[in-house]
């Protein structure tokens, strides 16, 4: 077997933690039980990687196979990646043709290998109808870089497509062609949307956060609630803000909703706007162009440390409707101009 | 406008009322919990409001400590605090009122400089401490390590009625 797959299928191996060790091999299908049973699994990890390869070097594992282990392997570490997301519309006159996932799949390879000789491209089926895609890019004259791959995970029956954020950005134009053309779509757009967890991704996207159903008696559940912490509170202190406090609760609710929000690391805005100032002469405020000025907002969970804003007293309720349209929008990055 | 005066009520019997006045909820629940847990020679009660001034319809007691929290890590806080000042009748800053700088552990998370609530507290001629009320350990200003519970024991000894 070529050195270099035995190296990558090695190093693939290793970045394993041992507590998946015997899942994601499972999951991978290749080694079969009776080999695997061969294995000492309680040895040290290196000793162990070293029986396993030396099992996929008997068994002759190729390249299709190795990749299939990256994918697994990072389908079980989806947060190590950071997701962008990709819609794609038809043409308003287009048919609507049923899909056919062999047919997206041969197509979607014919066109990578027709732009770029060598590129190892491996599906893996996932539920719901998503396919997942990985593509090592070579070129006429390289052999496919098998550590720097880009993933695809593509929701057949919607026009979402969402890819791991790629260092060689050169070959997302192809990629994002390749998709279309497969999926007999007409056009591709980037969203501003990004992240690391691809599931909030999906549910921002699909717009499956919102799982409360509306009801006229919203105030109901409120009123239960400042009830239960009545009872808790020591009756020796006194809120003298008590109907703002609801107030705030209130509004935190409309906006934000009773369920959990899907899971975002950082909001950025990109500001071109005059500066407006209060003081008269100031420098600034003559300048005729327009400031440019990057705000970020971070949080292990950006969302759900907005909506805690207001009732920690920290923000005013309603908060700026630039912070609180990011999942309706599907948006975490703004840009900002004058009218 | 409504300004809160230190004796337009009378005195009740045996009670201390300690108002306490910030933007997080959060801390000044934390901070009336522990003082309520402490030994005080008056039947105490804590009002917490987040801003003066009070709302008017309400028959409170009269109110005998104000403490403002300022939470050095938030300039809405200081803003807030600030304003709500102007609700306080002059008298009340002859020795009922008192200044809380929270956060100070943390400096590279303060975005308020110490000396701005140093001169804020010594304008208002009133007692001024540092703390960290959200950390186990707190500091009060040249004392070494207390928790929220020595915080409170300070306010509470220092306040000229309970």
């Amino acid at each position: 077997m070529d050195e270099t797959l035995v190296e990558f299928i090695k190093r693939t191996i290793l970045k394993i933690p041992m507590t998946e060790m015997m899942t994601i091999l499972k999951a991978w299908n290749f080694l079969s039980e009776k080999q695997l049973q061969t294995v000492n699994f309680r040895q040290r990890k290196e000793s162990l990687v070293q029986d396993l390869v030396l099992l996929c070097e008997e068994k002759r594992a190729s390249v299709h196979d190795a990749a299939l282990l990256d994918i697994i392997y990072t389908q079980f570490h989806r947060h190590q990646k950071v997701w962008d997301v990709f819609q794609m519309s038809k043409e308003p006159g287009d048919d609507i043709d049923l899909f056919d996932m062999e047919q997206f799949k041969s197509s979607f390879v014919k066109i990578l290998q027709r732009a770029l000789k060598n590129v190892t491209v491996s599906f893996r089926d996932a539920e719901e109808n998503a396919v997942w895609i990985r593509i090592a890019w070579g070129t006429q004259y390289r052999k496919p870089n098998q550590y720097k791959p880009i993933y695809v995970v593509y929701y057949s029956q919607t026009p979402y497509a969402f890819t791991s954020s790629c260092q060689l950005k050169s070959n997302i134009p192809l990629l994002g062609q390749a998709l279309t053309v497969a999926s007999k779509h007409h056009k591709i757009v980037k969203m501003d949307l990004r992240s690391r967890y691809l599931d909030s991704l999906k549910a921002i996207v699909f717009k499956q956060y919102n799982r409360t159903f509306e009801t006229h008696n919203s105030t109901t559940p409120l009123q239960e609630r400042t009830l239960e912490l009545d009872i808790h509170m020591d009756s020796r202190i006194i809120h003298e803000n008590r109907v703002e406090k609801e107030r705030v609760q209130r509004v935190t609710q409309e906006t934000f909703g009773d369920y959990p929000q899907p899971r975002l690391e950082f909001a950025q805005y990109k500001l071109e706007t005059k500066f407006k100032s209060d003081f008269n002469g100031d420098i600034l405020a003559e300048r005729k162009e327009p400031l440019r000025c990057l705000i970020k907002f971070s949080s292990p969970h950006l969302l759900e440390a907005l909506k805690a804003l207001a009732p920690a007293g920290i923000a005013d309720a309603p908060l700026s409707p630039l912070l609180t349209c990011i999942p309706n929008k599907g948006m975490n990055y703004f840009k900002i101009r004058d009218k | 406008m409504s300004v809160l005066r230190p004796l337009d009520k009378q005195p009740g019997l045996n009670t201390a009322t300690i108002l306490l006045v910030g933007t997080e909820d959060a801390l000044l629940q934390q901070l009336a919990d522990s003082m309520l847990k402490e030994d005080c020679a008056s039947e105490l009660k804590v009002h917490l409001a987040r801003s003066l001034p009070l709302p008017s319809n309400v028959n409170r007691p009269r109110i005998d400590l104000i403490v403002f929290v300022v939470n050095l890590h938030s300039k809405y806080s200081l803003r807030n605090v600030e304003e709500s000042l102007r609700h306080v009748d002059a008298t009340f800053f002859l020795g009922k009122v008192g200044f809380l700088a929270t956060g100070a552990g943390r400096e590279s998370h303060c975005s308020i400089h110490r000396n701005t609530v140093v001169r804020l507290a010594h304008t208002y001629r009133s007692p001024l401490l540092f703390c960290d009320l959200e950390v186990r350990i707190a500091w009060a200003q040249g004392k070494g390590s207390q928790s929220t519970m020595g915080v409170s024991r300070t306010l509470l000894r220092g306040s000229s009625s309970a």
